[in-house]
C-alpha cells in the first residue's frame, strides 16, 4: 500500500487543539494553537491513530490521502513548544 | 462598488527601445484602445481564420513548446495548465483574470485599455484549445470594462461567448479560487486546494484561469508560433513581460521588457533617483533589493533567485531618498494583515502578529532585535499553512525586510531612524471584504 499523508484544511480548522493532543508525533501547534502537520508520510504504526484523530476533529478539518503536501515544508514543521 | 479610489486613472504605457521587442505594446500610438480594424490589419486578419485551420491539440502543443509561463505572479507553465484541464475532455471553462488587486500594479489595466483585442484573441485560443463552453473576463476597473465591451462589440465571429465581470477589489480576491467564487456570485475569498481548479473550478467544471497578459501572449503564439515567441527572453523563461514601475523614477509606468534584461537598463529607461533607498521587486509579496545588489541583476526568476527575489507579476517600486525601509515595510505588512480573508489560523492570527512585531521593529524604543527574533519564529510557523499564498507573501516581505535593512535595524535598536518622510506606496482603503 502506498504512503499516506495527513492534511488540514485551514479554512475549516478553528484551533480546537484536539489533534495535537491525540497525535503529537505528527502534529504540533503554532503560537496561536493551530496545528502544524508533519509533511512526512504517516509511519505505519501511527496510521490507525491518525484515522482516529481525523474522526475526532470537531471541525472535520483533517484529511488523509496519498498525495504529499503542496510543498516540502521546512524542518520546523513540528514546532518546538 | 467603489473603484474610484484606485490610483490608476491614468493608464500609462511606456514603449521604449533598448528593452527588448515591443510585442504587447506594439502597434498604433498608445493612448487609446486599438480598434478591431487596426488589430486585424497589423496581425494579418482575425484570429478565427487561424483557429479554423489548427486542431485544438496542436494549439496546446504549441503553447507548451513556447515555454510561456503565467504572468499573474505564480509563473506556472501555461501549456501544462491547458493540458491538465483538457484531460477531462472538452467543456472546460476559461477565465481571463485581469482583477489586478495588487495596488501598485497597472499592467492588466493598461493592456485591457490599450490592446483589448490581444487579450480577447488569447481568450479565444484558450477556449478553442479546450473546446470550452464559455469564457469569463474579469476587468480591473470601469475604464477597462468599457474598453473590453467596445472591443467585444467589434468582433464579428466569436468561437465562444465571453462574459465580462467587474473584478473584486479586496487583495486576496485576485487569487484564482477567489476569482472563481466571485464569478459564481459568492465572496471573493480563496478556498483550499485540492481539488485544483483545472479539475474542479467554476460550478465544478474544469477551469483554466489565466492572467490577461498570459492570454495576450497566447494569442500571439497561436498566430506566430512557439519559435517566434521563444526567440526573445531566456531559454527557461522565454518572451517579454510587462513591468509596472513606480516610486522614485522620472517616468513611472508600464514597460514591456525582454525577460532576462538587466535591471539597471529598465531603471535607466525610467530615470531613477540616484539616491533611492531600495527597490521593491515583485510587489507586496516581493523582496527588497538595496542599491549594491542591483547592478548585474537580471529580470527573471532565475536571475533574481540568488537575491531571494522574483519578478512576480512584474510590480516594482523604487523607494525614494528619506524613506525608512522598516517603516514602509511595516505599513505594507499591516495592510496585508488587514486584507487577509481571515479564514485560516495563520492569516487570522499570524499576520496581525507579524504586523504588530513589524511596528516594534520600525519603532524607536530599542525593541528591534527582539521583534526581529519573533518575526523570524512566526514567519517559519506561518509559511505554507494558509489555504492560499497570502500568508506566504507577507512572510516573504517580512524576511526580505529583515535581510535587506540590517543597517536600519541597528539604527532603530539605538533609538534612531533614517526616515524623514513616508513614501507614496499605494495602500488604498478598500473594503476589507466584498459584500
Amino acid at each position: 500500500m502506498s504512503e499516506q499523508y495527513l492534511h488540514v484544511d485551514p479554512t475549516l480548522c478553528v484551533g480546537h487543539r484536539i489533534c495535537a493532543e491525540l497525535l503529537p508525533e505528527l502534529i504540533g501547534l503554532d503560537d496561536w494553537g493551530y496545528p502544524i502537520i508533519s509533511p512526512d508520510p504517516i509511519p505505519r504504526v501511527l496510521r490507525r491513530r491518525a484515522r482516529g484523530t481525523r474522526t475526532a476533529c470537531p471541525a472535520l478539518a483533517l484529511a488523509l490521502d496519498h498525495s504529499p503536501g503542496r510543498k516540502a515544508r521546512r524542518d520546523t514543521a513540528v514546532a518546538a513548544p | 462598488m467603489s473603484i474610484a479610489t484606485r490610483d490608476l486613472t491614468r493608464a500609462f504605457a511606456r514603449p521604449r527601445s533598448g528593452l527588448g521587442p515591443q510585442r504587447l505594446l506594439a502597434g498604433p500610438k498608445l493612448g487609446s484602445g486599438e480598434s478591431w480594424d487596426e488589430h486585424c490589419a497589423r496581425l494579418d486578419g482575425p484570429i478565427s481564420d487561424r483557429l479554423r485551420r489548427v486542431p485544438p491539440d496542436r494549439l496546446i502543443e504549441a503553447v507548451r513548446r513556447s515555454g510561456l509561463r503565467g504572468r499573474g505572479g505564480g509563473g506556472f507553465p501555461a501549456g501544462d495548465k491547458l493540458l491538465a484541464a483538457r484531460r477531462h475532455g472538452s467543456g472546460a471553462v476559461v477565465v481571463g483574470n485581469g482583477s489586478e488587486t495588487e495596488p501598485a500594479a497597472a499592467k492588466d489595466e493598461v493592456l485591457l485599455r490599450l490592446r483589448p483585442h490581444l487579450v480577447l484573441d488569447g481568450l479565444e485560443v484558450a477556449a478553442r484549445a479546450l473546446g470550452a463552453r464559455g469564457a469569463f473576463l474579469v476587468a480591473p476597473s470601469p475604464a477597462a470594462w468599457d474598453s473590453v465591451t467596445e472591443a467585444l462589440a467589434e468582433r464579428a465571429d466569436r468561437h465562444v461567448p465571453v462574459q465580462l465581470i467587474e473584478g473584486p477589489r479586496n487583495f486576496v480576491g485576485g487569487e484564482e479560487t477567489a476569482v472563481i467564487r466571485w464569478i459564481e456570485g459568492g465572496p471573493a475569498l480563496p478556498r483550499f486546494q485540492p481539488p485544483r481548479v483545472v479539475d474542479r473550478g467554476w460550478r465544478g467544471l474544469p477551469t483554466v484561469v489565466q492572467n490577461v497578459e498570459t492570454l495576450a501572449h497566447l494569442g500571439l503564439i497561436a498566430r506566430l508560433g512557439p519559435e517566434w515567441f521563444a526567440a526573445v527572453g531566456t531559454e527557461a523563461e522565454p518572451g517579454t513581460m510587462l513591468i509596472t514601475l513606480s516610486g522614485a523614477v522620472e517616468r513611472p509606468g508600464v514597460y514591456e521588457v525582454a525577460i532576462g534584461l538587466e535591471l539597471t537598463k529598465l531603471l535607466g529607461a525610467a530615470g531613477p533617483d540616484p539616491k533611492a533607498v531600495a527597490l521593491l521587486v515583485g510587489g507586496y509579496f516581493g523582496s527588497w533589493l538595496r542599491a549594491p545588489q542591483i547592478p548585474g541583476a537580471r529580470l527573471s526568476r532565475a536571475g533574481l533567485a540568488p537575491l531571494a527575489a522574483s519578478p512576480g507579476a512584474g510590480v516594482m517600486h523604487l523607494l525614494p531618498p528619506g524613506s525608512c525601509g522598516l517603516r514602509e515595510s511595516h505599513r505594507v505588512v499591516d495592510w496585508l494583515a488587514q486584507q487577509g480573508a481571515r479564514q485560516c489560523g495563520p492569516c487570522a492570527h499570524g499576520l496581525p502578529a507579524l504586523a504588530e512585531a513589524m511596528g516594534r521593529l520600525a519603532g524607536h524604543r530599542g525593541q528591534a532585535s527582539e521583534a526581529g527574533a519573533q518575526l523570524r519564529r512566526w514567519s517559519d510557523q506561518i509559511e505554507g499553512r494558509g489555504a492560499c499564498r497570502h500568508p506566504d507573501g507577507a512572510v516573504n516581505l517580512v524576511r526580505s525586510t529583515l535581510a535587506a535593512f540590517g543597517d536600519e535595524i541597528e539604527l532603530h535598536e539605538r533609538g534612531g531612524c533614517s526616515g524623514t518622510r513616508l513614501s507614496n506606496l499605494p495602500l488604498p482603503p478598500w473594503e476589507l471584504r466584498p459584500a
